[in-house]
C-alpha cells in the first residue's frame, strides 16, 4: 500500500514537471506562438514513472544488497575474458568496411584515451580536474600551428604535442596543487575556460573562433592519402586504386595505437612506485609526507602525465578533423571525459573502456533505434513523433547515468586490483578505496 | 642526538609549547607523557615538519657520523628522506584501500623510484629496477616477520583490526630505515596483550639501532621500557630523568600522576 502511495506520488512530481515541459508545446499560430497541448505524451510519461516506481518499490524489496556484491564480483571477474573481446573487436572493426562503424570507433577510441588519460589524474591520483579539455585543446592547437607554420608531419608534431600539453600540465599545476579537492576543481575549471578564451582572442596565432583549417593529414611512413594516387602516396605504392576509407582505416588504427599506447603505460606506471605513490596520495597525503614523499612532485607528474595523453589524442583530434577551432573545447568535453571516468569506475582501465563506448558508442546507437522507432510509431495519434523521439536520447540517457549510479555507485568496475603481491593478488573490495579529495 | 632547544609553537594567542628543551640520547627510548593538551603532539609535528615552530632549534645528528640537520627548517618530506626521522599518527593513517605489502612498499618509494631511472626506463622494463623492487619486497617481508602480518601481506591495510595496523604503521615507518622513530600514543587503544607485544617490538626496533622517540598515556608501556622521559604540562617541561627519578617526581605527581591513583601506576 505504501508502494503505491509512493508511486502515486511520484506520478505527480513527474506530472508537475513534464506537464508544461512535454505537455505544452508552442508553435506558430495565426496571432505569433500557441500553445498546444500534448495530453498522451505526457500521459506516457506520468504512467512510465508511475509503474517504474513501483516497479523500482518491489525490486529494492526482494533484492539484499549480497546481489550487489556477487554482481560486482561476477563483472570483475568477466572482465579477465572481456579484455581480450573487446581488443579482438577493436582490432576487427575495419574490416567491416562501414565507414559509419568505423568513424564511430575512432570517436570512441579517442574518448577512451581521453578517459585512459583522466584517469590517471582523478583515478589514481584523485585529484578532481575539471579543465581536462584545455590539455586536449593545447595538443590540438600545438599540432594545427606547428603544422601549418612551420610544415611539420604529424609524427614528428605528436610527441611535441604530447610534450608542450604535460608542460601546460604542469605549470598549472605548480600554483594550483596546493589547493584540495572542491578548490583545485574549481581551479582546473576555470583552467580550462582560460584556454579556450586564450584561443578565441589570440586571433594572430590561432585565427580566433575562425579557427584553423588545412592541417595535415599524418602519413604512413612517408605515404599520404591523398586522391590522386601518384608516386608516393598509399595508393601509388600499394598499386591500389585510391579511396577515402583508406584514410579512415589508417585514422582508426593510429587512435588504436595510441590508446593501446595509454593504456600500456598506465598499467606500467602502476606496478611502478610512481603510480605506488599516486595511490598512496589518493588515499593518505599527510601519510605520503611523513614517508618522505614529495607530495607536490609526485603530483605534478600526475597531471603532467595525464596531460601528456590529453596532447596526443588533442594532436590525433586535429588531424582528423583537419580543422580545429575553440568550440571544440567546450566545458561539455571535460565533463563528457570525467563522466566516462567515474561511470567506468575511478582508476579502472576496462571500466572507464566501457564506459566510453557506453556513453560515445551507446548514444548514437540510442540515437539510430529512436529515429527507427519513431518510424514505426508514425501514425495521427502521436503527432510528429518520428522527429521528436530522437530528441529524448539524452533524457534517456541522463536516466540510465542516475540509475546506474544509484545500483553501482563506486562505477561500473569499482575495486581494485593490486599492481604486487607476495602471494596472491587479491581484489580489494571498493569500499576500502579511497577516492581522493584532492 | 635530538636536542630540542628552546623550541616555540604559538596558534594566534595560545602558547601550545613554551621554551622547551630536552636532549632524546641515541639508542634510547625516550618517552614524552603529560596531561591531554599538553602540547606533546605539538612537539611530535614540529620535529617531524608538519608545524614550523615560532621559535627555537631542532638539531639531528646522525649517529656515527652521518651529518646534522635542521629539522626545523626543512620541507616536511625532507625530515623523512634526508634526515631519516619517521612517524605514526595518534589516529592511525595507513593507505586504507592498499595492501600491506603495498603499504610497506609505498614507504620505500625513494629508494625505489632511485632505481627506476626517472621512470622511463623502467616503464620500458629496463634497468635495475626488478631487482631494487626484490629487495624491498624483501625487506617489507622482513617487517612483515616482525609484526607477525605475513599471512595476511596481500590484505587490505583498511580490513586489518586495529592491532594489526598500529603495527603495521609502525613497521611501514621502520621501512624508511629511520634513525629516529617518532610514535603518537602507540599503545591507545591495545589490550594488554597488544600492548605487551607492541613493548617486544619497541625493544626490538631499539636492538636494531633505531632511537625512538615515543609519546604515551599508557604508563604500563612507559615506564617498563623508557629509558628516558620528558614530562610536559601546559606546553613546559615540568621534569625529565630516567622513569624511576620522574616517577618520584612531587611535580609530575602533582600534574599527571596523580597521588594514589593506582591504575596509573605501573604493576
Amino acid at each position: 500500500m505504501t508502494a503505491l502511495r509512493d508511486a502515486f506520488l511520484s506520478a505527480i512530481v513527474a506530472f508537475g514537471l513534464f506537464g508544461p515541459l512535454v505537455g505544452l508545446v508552442t508553435a506558430n499560430g495565426e496571432h505569433g506562438l500557441a500553445l498546444t497541448a500534448r495530453p498522451i505524451a505526457t500521459a506516457v510519461i506520468v504512467g512510465l514513472v508511475f509503474f517504474g516506481r513501483l516497479a523500482m518499490l518491489s525490486w529494492r524489496g526482494r533484492t539484499p544488497r549480497a546481489t550487489n556484491r556477487a554482481l560486482a564480483e561476477r563483472i570483475t571477474r568477466s572482465g579477465k575474458y572481456l579484455t581480450p573481446v573487446l581488443l579482438i573487436a577493436a582490432f576487427a572493426l575495419p574490416f567491416t568496411g562501414s565507414r559509419y562503424y568505423i568513424d564511430l570507433g575512432t570517436l570512441v577510441l579517442t574518448y577512451i584515451m581521453l578517459g585512459w588519460g583522466l584517469n590517471i589524474v582523478v583515478g589514481l591520483a584523485g585529484l578532481l580536474d575539471l579543465g581536462y579539455v584545455a590539455f586536449y585543446a593545447v595538443g590540438a592547437y600545438s599540432y594545427a600551428i606547428l603544422a601549418t607554420t612551420f610544415g611539420l608531419g604529424f609524427w614528428t608534431c605528436l610527441p611535441l604535442a604530447g610534450i608542450l600539453a604535460a608542460l601546460w600540465g604542469v605549470l598549472l599545476g605548480f600554483p594550483v596543487l596546493r589547493l584540495r579537492g572542491d578548490y583545485l576543481a574549481i581551479v582546473t575549471l576555470a583552467f580550462g575556460e582560460i584556454i579556450r578564451i586564450v584561443l578565441i582572442n589570440w586571433v594572430s596565432l590561432t585565427n580566433g573562433p575562425n579557427g584553423i583549417t588545412g592541417i595535415p593529414r599524418p602519413t604512413l611512413f612517408g605515404l599520404a592519402f591523398s586522391m590522386d594516387g601518384g608516386p608516393g602516396t598509399f595508393a601509388g605504392f600499394f598499386n591500389i586504386e585510391p579511396e577515402v576509407i583508406q584514410r579512415i582505416i589508417f585514422l582508426y588504427y593510429v587512435i588504436f595505437g595510441l590508446a593501446l599506447l595509454t593504456n600500456w603505460v598506465s598499467l606500467r606506471l602502476r606496478r611502478l612506485p610512481l603510480g605506488r605513490a599516486w595511490e598512496a596520495l589518493r588515499e593518505d597525503e599527510v601519510a605520503c609526507r611523513s614517508l618522505g614523499i614529495n607530495v607536490r612532485n609526485t603530483k605534478l607528474t600526475a597531471f603532467g602525465i595525464g596531460a601528456l595523453f590529453g596532447g596526443f589524442a588533442g594532436a590525433f583530434f586535429a588531424t582528423r578533423q583537419a580543422f580545429v577551432s575553440p568550440e571544440s573545447f567546450t566545458f561539455i568535453e571535460s565533463a563528457t571525459v570525467l563522466a566516462i571516468v567515474v561511470l567506468g569506475g575511478l582508476g579502472s582501465q576496462l571500466g572507464v573502456a566501457l564506459a566510453a563506448i557506453v556513453m560515445i558508442g551507446g548514444l548514437e546507437v540510442l540515437r539510430d533505434l529512436l529515429s527507427t522507432l519513431g518510424d514505426q510509431l508514425h501514425s495521427p495519434f502521436f503527432g510528429d513523433i518520428a522527429n521528436e523521439l530522437p530528441l529524448y536520447r539524452m533524457l534517456i540517457f541522463g536516466l540510465a547515468l542516475v540509475v546506474m549510479m544509484v545500483l553501482r555507485p563506486r562505477g561500473l568496475v569499482s575495486g581494485r586490483t593490486p599492481g604486487v603481491a607476495l602471494t596472491k593478488v587479491k581484489e580489494i573490495a571498493p569500499e576500502l578505496v579511497a577516492q581522493g579529495r584532492g | 642526538m635530538l636536542s630540542v632547544t628552546d623550541l616555540t609553537m604559538r596558534f594566534g594567542g595560545l602558547k601550545a609549547v613554551d621554551s622547551l628543551s630536552f636532549e632524546a640520547r641515541a639508542g634510547d627510548i625516550t618517552a614524552v607523557i603529560g596531561p591531554n593538551g599538553a602540547g606533546k603532539t605539538t612537539v611530535f609535528n614540529c620535529i617531524t615538519g608538519f608545524y614550523r615552530p615560532t621559535s627555537g632549534t631542532i638539531v639531528l645528528t646522525h649517529p656515527a657520523g652521518g651529518g646534522t640537520f635542521a629539522l626545523e627548517r626543512m620541507p616536511g618530506h625532507r625530515i623523512a628522506a634526508a634526515a631519516k626521522v619517521a612517524r605514526t599518527f595518534q589516529n592511525i593513517r595507513l593507505f586504507a584501500g592498499m595492501t600491506v605489502l603495498e603499504n610497506l612498499l609505498v614507504a620505500q618509494h625513494n629508494t625505489l623510484m632511485a632505481a627506476t631511472g626517472f621512470g622511463v626506463l623502467a616503464v620500458l622494463g629496463l634497468g635495475r629496477y626488478r631487482a631494487a623492487e626484490a629487495a624491498g619486497i624483501e625487506k617489507a617481508r622482513f617487517w612483515l616477520d616482525a609484526i607477525g602480518l605475513t599471512a595476511r601481506a596481500d590484505d587490505p591495510a583498511g580490513a586489518l583490526p586495529y592491532g594489526a595496523q598500529r603495527r603495521l604503521e609502525i613497521a611501514r615507518a621502520m621501512c624508511i630505515d629511520p634513525v629516529l622513530l617518532c610514535l603518537d600514543e602507540p599503545a591507545a587503544g591495545l589490550n594488554p596483550r597488544e600492548s605487551e607485544e607492541l613493548n617486544q617490538l619497541l625493544l626490538r626496533i631499539r636492538s636494531l639501532g633505531c632511537s625512538l622517540l615515543l609519546i604515551e598515556h599508557d604508563m604500563g608501556v612507559v615506564m617498563r621500557i623508557s629509558d628516558h622521559i620528558v614530562v610536559l604540562d601546559h606546553g613546559q617541561k615540568i621534569s625529565d630523568g630516567s622513569p624511576a627519578e620522574v616517577r618520584a617526581d612531587p611535580a609530575v605527581i602533582a600534574a599527571y600522576l596523580g597521588e594514589g591513583d593506582e591504575d596509573e601506576e605501573p604493576a
